[in-house]
């Protein structure tokens, strides 16, 4: 029998760990949506409906892109906010389109539950054991782990290379090779192998370069096609860039009731979705002495539109400027290049002022 | 002590129950006055532009209420039920306006709700009682008289409707809305007006028996979460038989409903649909066009048959 290719939608570069994870469970191939084009999201925003937050075009854009590439099983998470409702919607779309696939939709499941996971998960692939699943899962965890690991030492350092692209071209060349890991064993070889030739690199970092943390929304903050590579353009200028936001920080490692002891001053509850993390994430940048915080989303996120007049505070009272960003369907690059630079010149004088 | 409570959103749905509850401890209550368009802009500018209509119009009765009263109350709710949610917004309302009227020095009142954390509504409101210095006995008396209240008052628009349902001399259109759209002067009312104008009689997705309608709701969408949405997808199998055609009227750029209403077109068949976005524009005569076509061809096709 044939083997069942199973897709998921670009976030990052999170589809090599979603490889890993579903080809080790479902016992299938693995179909990486092709690399998003303008097209992925004007074939996504054309079927969806009017007034939906971006995500849920790019995410149907990728599906019917895998579709087209000959994916038959199409995955969605579910998630805290309008994504819990993704997937329904998603698979008529894509049904009432012609389409024929299997769809595994993880909202109609507990997914907080390991339990729940295996019995979704038997019901496609039966010979599947307690055994590989947690391997799969946790090795999953730890390459997620180690990826955001470096993708925070990526950010914060490749806008200083000699030789421009190098940490780069490292990392492209390291997830390639973790697609074929199967085992953590594998795993943590690779990542030292490779985390000693990117220390290796060589940087010429200035003392106190300029330093700007990137907050916001789940999707829009993870996937750079979104936020039009908000972050190689920063780096490019010569910025450190920061960012909290990442799979392991909000799915592994998350803790809000914690979170919200720490800005007391700003929030008694959770205002839903990631909306304390960005919160509390701007007020520890600000104490840090950032020179500037760069908030992004999607038009209509209301979680992260709830987060805003919050952040204004922050900016007050903390007097850090913050830039703000809402990406839709239709987004010019030349004005989000403008205020960008508008931005840079800002925090370059601000810094200056100061010394 | 006077408490402040702005005629928007989930007044709506708790106007007993709030009203008399503060009443019933010694307060005075101040309710902001119906929407206006000038409540509507001071409202668009505290928001953020790309908020929803219904949010806007929020903003601008809070702060209609400001220095007129001790306590604005402002709740946080959150969820009602396991495997339930609903919109962040009100989840966030609290802090939101905390917030953005920061500067104004506004006090609030808050109750969270919030069961899936075990916040229910009594214990919000014996803390709010508490606040305000009553006793527990006078705070609990106050809330069942105000829950009663609110129940009696729920089942007697439900029986109103349900003899309109009777009614079989006009056209009957199911309006799928949030019932702070429907009631409000200012962006809901006037549809609601033109179209009994036009001979229909409209009938609230959003007054039914919340329970079975959640529970037809599920049997249509299973993962759909957003419990005031639920109770309105329900309300069209229940009144399915009764009722000529369905307008969707939603808040731009409302999130749960940008979803409900295209699942509700792709899976609800047999009905003719309309879909209604308010926004800020407030030119009328297209939406009355467009209302009027749609009461038209419904007459039509009813004549027809």
């Amino acid at each position: 029998m044939e083997k069942s290719k199973i897709s998921f939608p670009h976030m990052g570069n999170y589809c090599v760990p979603i490889e890993v994870l579903l080809t080790m469970i479902l016992d299938c191939d693995y179909l990486t949506p092709p690399p998003m084009t303008k097209r992925t999201l004007e074939i996504g925003a054309k079927y969806s409906p009017d007034y939906v937050c971006a995500p849920f075009k790019y995410n149907l854009g990728c599906y019917i892109e895998a579709l087209e590439n000959g994916a038959d099983t199409l995955v969605q998470t579910g998630g805290v906010c309008r994504l819990s409702y993704y997937g329904e919607i998603q698979e008529q779309i894509l049904r009432d389109l012609g389409y024929e696939f299997t769809f595994i939709n993880f909202a109609d499941s507990e997914v907080t539950n390991p339990i729940s996971i295996y019995q979704k998960m038997k019901q496609y692939n039966p010979n599947l054991t307690i055994k590989t699943l947690s391997k799969a899962l946790y090795l999953a965890v730890r390459m997620v782990t180690i990826m955001d690991q470096t993708e925070n030492f990526l950010r914060e350092n490749v806008g200083f290379e000699e030789q421009p692209g190098t940490l780069d071209k490292l990392y492209e060349a390291f997830l390639q090779e973790l697609r074929s890991v199967r085992s953590v064993k594998e795993l943590k070889k690779k990542h030292k192998r490779y985390q000693k030739m990117m220390k290796q690199v060589k940087l010429k970092k200035p003392e106190n370069p300029l330093r700007v943390g990137i907050i916001g929304e789940y999707y829009t903050i993870m996937e750079p096609f979104s936020n039009h590579f908000i972050e190689k353009n920063l780096a490019q200028k010569g910025i450190v860039v920061t960012r909290h936001t990442n799979i392991s920080n909000t799915l592994f490692f998350r803790n809000p009731t914690k979170m919200l002891k720490d800005i007391p001053k700003y929030l008694k509850y959770d205002i839903g979705a990631t909306g304390i993390d960005t919160i509390r994430e701007a007020e520890k940048l600000a104490k840090m002495g950032y020179d500037g915080i760069i908030h992004v989303k999607s038009f209509g996120c209301t979680p992260e539109m709830d987060a805003m007049p919050i952040l204004e505070n922050i900016s007050h009272d903390y007097k850090i400027p913050v830039l703000y960003f809402s990406f839709d369907s239709q987004t010019a690059e030349a004005g989000i290049e403008t205020r960008l630079e508008a931005f840079y010149d800002m925090i370059v004088m601000r810094k200056e002022n100061r010394k | 002590m006077k408490i402040g409570i702005p005629r928007a959103l989930l007044y709506y749905r708790y106007h007993h129950l709030w009203e008399t509850f503060f009443q019933e401890l010694g307060c005075e209550v101040i309710i902001s006055p119906k929407t206006k368009k000038e409540m509507l802009q001071i409202g668009n500018n505290y928001a953020i532009d790309e908020a929803c209509l219904s949010y806007k119009i929020y903003l601008g009765h809070v702060e209609w209420l400001i220095d007129k009263c001790d306590y604005i109350l402002v709740p946080r709710i959150a969820t009602y039920k396991e495997r339930e949610i609903v919109c962040t917004r009100f989840q966030a309302a609290y802090d939101v306006i905390q917030n953005t009227f920061r500067d104004r020095h506004v006090k609030l009142l808050d109750y969270n709700l919030d069961v899936c954390h075990h916040q229910t509504e009594i214990n919000g409101f014996l803390e709010m009682g508490k606040k305000l210095g009553k006793k527990k006995k006078d705070i609990l008396r106050a809330y069942h008289i105000a829950k009663s209240r609110q129940d009696t008052y729920d089942q007697m628009q439900l029986k109103e409707q349900y003899q309109k349902l009777q009614d079989d001399n006009n056209l009957k259109l199911l309006i799928v809305a949030h019932p702070y759209n429907i009631y409000d002067d200012y962006i809901g009312k006037p549809i609601i007006d033109y179209l009994q104008e036009l001979g229909c009689t409209p009938i609230f997705a959003s007054l039914v028996p919340k329970e079975t309608a959640s529970n037809l709701a599920h049997q249509i969408s299973p993962t759909l979460q957003w419990t005031y949405n639920k109770e309105m997808l329900g309300a069209i199998p229940l009144y399915f038989d009764h009722i000529d055609g369905i307008i969707l009227m939603s808040s731009f750029p409302c999130g749960p409903d940008s979803l409900v209403n295209e699942m509700i077109i792709r899976r609800i068949k047999g009905k003719p649909i309309l879909t209604l976005t308010l926004d800020m524009q407030d030119g009328t005569a297209g939406r009355e066009t467009r209302l009027e076509s749609f009461v038209d061809i419904i007459r039509i096709k009813k004549e027809e048959r």
